[in-house]
């Protein structure tokens, strides 16, 4: 745990270079190369003895500069990566990475300076409602969503039909169903989402619909108690995500057209 | 209505507000009202918590009117309120001042710009509702588009997103600042 954060102290290898072309108090736009992948490598290996879990992004990082090395020291105009721009220097796309990610940086800083709610700045807290009522609802576990749907689908009449029909049930489509039906009930049983359902079929595909909103993040998955029932629940967003829904439908049916 | 009770009944609606409120709103509700005398309350309101330095502010944020306090306060209600607010790290910061500028953009053009996995940081932004999926983008994988939601806006108190930090040239960039109390800064020099 505590290698996590002392690798932290550098948010990636751009903020490394960044760090070390500060301390040699170099241009970022002239870079000694040499000097600076050596310092480069030097904290890699210090990183590495302290037991750091060092990212491969680092070493990525690591293999670009001593490519980059390596073509300053070919004569100018040398001829030997036909395919590159001659004369181009080479630590050119690097330093336009190092200089847009040092743009964010700063603007990162200067939102930081903002006055920002609940450190700075305070609002009146909103006064009781009859819904802010404690809940003591916690997140449900994949183990969980998967024993309850075992549950459902164990409950299907077992007897077997052989009439073939081929269903169109899209998960899209499920989805909306879902949406409409946690417009009319903020809150249901996940049980209740799956009433008059008869298939198999149908039940996974209006299963994969709730993972896909949660994903989008229309609606939340809640659990009064380890084993409880399982309560499904408009999620702050859901209205946005069901007009993205809408639109993604449309724009499928135009390409299926 | 008179002028006077007129700010006044605006004053009491900001009181009890929930979230920025919109000019329209007011506008909806003060329907006798024409619009511009409702604004030019608005700023007369602001001006007057400026001017007297009263401990709430009328800010505009997020698209709307919203009561605040005065940032001067901030030790004492902080300590009035207890708990202590969520922390930005480092990483949550950069992450979200790139969605911020950038948007809307994916996860892998973020990382692009970070040099680094940006999962669980987007997660952290997701969750707290600072920034979300606004669309697809039409290239293979149809990854999600990220961008900035209005509790962003109430965040960092902005009016909206014309109003972000001019972005600096490539030219005027200077060197950053290295927070000094860091480990390796010393060890580096050493090795």
């Amino acid at each position: 745990m505590s290698t996590k954060v002392q690798l932290e102290i550098f948010e990636g290898p751009l903020d490394l270079l960044l760090h070390l072309i500060k301390k040699n108090e170099v241009s970022i736009t002239d870079i000694p190369i040499a000097t600076i992948t050596e310092q480069y490598l030097a904290a890699l290996e210090l990183m590495e003895s302290l037991d750091l879990d060092v990212a491969g992004e680092f070493l990525v990082m690591a293999a670009t500069l001593i490519h980059i090395k390596s073509r300053m020291l070919l004569p100018a105009g040398d001829d030997a990566e036909p395919d590159e721009d001659e004369g181009a220097d080479p630590r050119a796309e690097l330093v336009r990475r190092l200089m847009e990610y040092q743009r964010y940086k700063e603007a990162a800083a200067e939102l930081e300076q903002r006055e920002v709610l609940t450190r700075d700045v305070f609002v009146r807290a909103s006064g009781p409602t009859e819904e802010a009522a404690p809940r003591e609802f916690r997140e449900v576990s994949v183990l969980e969503l998967l024993e309850a749907l075992k549950r459902v689908i164990d409950r299907l009449p077992k007897d077997v039909v052989h009439e073939v029909l081929l269903e169109k049930i899209t998960v899209r489509e499920r989805m909306t169903v879902l949406l409409d039906k946690l417009r009319h009930d903020s809150r249901m049983h996940f049980e209740a989402l799956f009433a008059g359902v008869r298939s198999r079929l149908e039940i996974v595909v209006t299963f994969l619909a709730m993972l896909e909103l949660v994903k989008v993040r229309a609606i939340r998955i809640f659990q009064d108690q380890p084993g409880g029932d399982i309560v499904i629940e408009a999620a702050a967003g859901m209205d946005e995500a069901a007009e993205r829904v809408v639109l993604d439908e449309a724009e499928e049916d135009q390409h299926g057209a | 209505m008179e002028r006077e009770e007129l700010k006044s009944v605006i004053e009491s609606l900001l009181f009890v507000a929930d979230g920025p409120q919109t000019l329209q709103r007011f506008g909806e509700l003060l329907d006798q009202v024409d619009r511009q005398a409702i604004r030019d309350i608005l700023s007369e309101l602001q001006a007057d918590y400026e001017n007297q330095n009263r401990g709430v502010r009328l800010v505009e944020v997020a698209g709307g009117y919203q009561l605040r306090t005065a940032k001067a306060n901030a030790d004492w209600v902080k300590k009035f309120l207890g708990g202590r607010p969520a922390r930005m790290s480092k990483a949550t910061l950069e992450t979200l001042a790139i969605v911020a500028y950038r948007q809307p953009i994916t996860k892998a053009e973020v990382e692009a710009i970070r040099g680094v996995d940006v999962d669980g940081v987007l997660t952290t932004l997701l969750d707290r509702n600072l920034i979300r999926a606004v669309a697809r983008k039409d290239v293979p994988g149809r990854p999600f588009l990220y961008g900035t939601t209005a509790e962003f806006l109430q965040l960092f108190n902005l009016k909206d997103l014309s109003h972000l930090p001019t972005l600096k040239e490539m030219e005027e960039i200077s060197l950053p600042e290295i927070p000094g109390d860091l480990l390796p800064v010393d060890i580096l020099e050493e090795s």
